[in-house]
């Protein structure tokens, strides 16, 4: 067993500078990882592009970030839930890089299965095909995208175990498994990480040859964006 | 004239069994409220669950399950949770059956806009431009007209386009029109609305052949 396991979240950034491009998992405020996150807070480093699909919101996930002008260029396909955010766009400070959202998931996968590119049909005849080549196949038009290529993934697992296997929970798994192995080096969080022979080999989500480090997070918020509930009468 | 509620009652009679459903945010959510109970559909939303059951009971949200938009949800039995590109796989692959959601305008010859609007508005297209892209049956579902009274069916879309060529049916709240190639053909008549109204709101080419019904809802 090759293990992937570190101590805490300061050793599992070692090695983040400024300028970087992170990849970081999350669909909205459902399955971020949460302590990179703050992490990269603490550790204040600047002028950084994130892949990720939404920016947070002002004061949780990315718009932490956001709040102290850290993000040089945010790649993502949906931005709307977050005031600050929309302000540094519109005044120019924050570079924005609007991708359709199953095109930003390939170009991750893309990224981890060792395609350097691919055809997609998302966004044939928009601006968002402008000045990419575009091709026919059997009669309809693709836009050629390429795969990203970033220093570190961050992502966060419901499970792991020290060979970095990891097992995602609910829609809390969304970006998360396509971003491992999609940078350098894969960085993963977890509620609850457990000794090897601890997780069954047939439930794994994303085997440990993905992740380079893994780590049990602490003090999970995991804020609700949208509380929505149905009344028992 | 239908509300917002009719218009998602008259398009839930669009899904069929054995339906795999997309649903984007607004009119479209509603739709699934309103499927008959004898027919088997499944749901589906792009971050990354089939099988979307309805709202939790308060108490019972888990921040681990939502929809994408970004709604505490619960699952239906036979659901699974996925990640984004095996989502997208669905959706690009042509797996999921009809695709319903909201839009700024339509143009005659079926393109979309729905994402941008500039200098106002930049939220980002999410997963819209890659729905409307594959998916082989994709129904709108908006007002006729926008808060100004401008008609939202158009010759040719002014706003940044989604994705072109693609819508194959409207349904507003005063009627459904189908796309086809000379233009907007009117189906059917919301309830009380005249054709005379609906060609007075749609700035794109009409196509009015024979008598055209009033809807049940």
């Amino acid at each position: 067993m090759i293990r992937k396991t570190v101590a805490n979240v300061q050793e599992a950034l070692k090695g983040v500078e400024d300028g970087m491009t992170f990849m970081l998992g999350g669909f909205g405020l459902c399955g971020i990882p949460e302590n990179a996150i703050s992490e990269l807070v603490r550790l204040g480093i600047k002028d950084i592009t994130c892949i990720s699909n939404n920016a947070g919101v002002d004061d949780f996930g990315l718009g932490l970030l956001l709040q102290k002008h850290q993000i040089k260029k945010m790649i993502s396909s949906y931005v709307g839930e977050n005031d600050e955010f929309e302000r540094q766009m519109l005044s120019g400070e924050l570079d924005v890089e609007l991708t359709p959202q199953g095109t930003l998931a390939e170009k991750c996968r893309a990224a981890q299965a060792g395609f350097p590119a691919f055809y997609t049909p998302a966004g044939y005849g928009t601006e968002v095909a402008e000045g990419k080549e575009t091709r026919d196949f059997k009669g309809k038009m693709y836009v050629l995208e390429h795969a990203f290529e970033a220093n570190f993934s961050f992502v966060k697992a419901w499970k792991g175990d020290e060979a970095g296997n990891l097992i995602f929970k609910g829609t809390a798994r969304n970006f998360n498994p396509c971003m491992c192995g999609a940078a350098k080096i894969t960085v993963a969080e977890v509620e609850e990480l457990v000794p090897a022979g601890g997780l069954d080999p047939n439930e794994i989500h994303i085997p440990g040859i993905f992740v380079q480090r893994i780590f049990q997070g602490e003090h999970y918020e995991k804020r609700i964006e949208q509380r929505t509930v149905r009344s028992r009468n | 004239m239908l509300d917002k509620i009719g218009i998602a009652k008259r398009i839930a009679r669009e899904v069929k069994d054995g339906f795999y459903v997309n649903l984007g945010i607004g009119i479209p959510t509603l739709v699934a409220n309103y499927v008959r109970d004898d027919i088997s559909v499944e749901f589906q939303s792009e971050n990354g669950v089939l099988g979307m059951g309805p709202f939790p009971y308060e108490g019972e949200e888990d921040a681990d399950i939502i929809n994408a938009g970004k709604q505490t949800i619960t699952t239906l039995p036979g659901a699974s949770f996925f990640d984004s590109a095996t989502s997208f796989g669905m959706i690009r692959g042509k797996h999921v059956d009809l695709t319903i959601l909201g839009a700024m305008e339509v143009s005659q010859n079926g393109d979309i806009a729905n994402w941008k609007i500039p200098g106002k508005m930049v939220k980002g297209m999410g997963g819209a431009m890659d729905l409307v892209a594959s998916a082989e049956n994709i129904i709108v579902a908006m007002m006729h007209t926008n808060k100004k009274g401008e008609s939202k069916l158009l010759k040719k879309c002014f706003l940044p386009l989604t994705g072109v060529g693609c819508v194959k049916k409207v349904v507003t709240n005063l009627g459904v029109l189908e796309v086809t190639s000379k233009g907007f053909r009117l189906l059917e008549r919301a309830p009380g609305v005249s054709v005379d109204t609906i060609k007075q709101a749609t700035e794109g080419t009409l196509i009015v052949e024979g008598d055209i019904p009033e809807m049940t809802v």
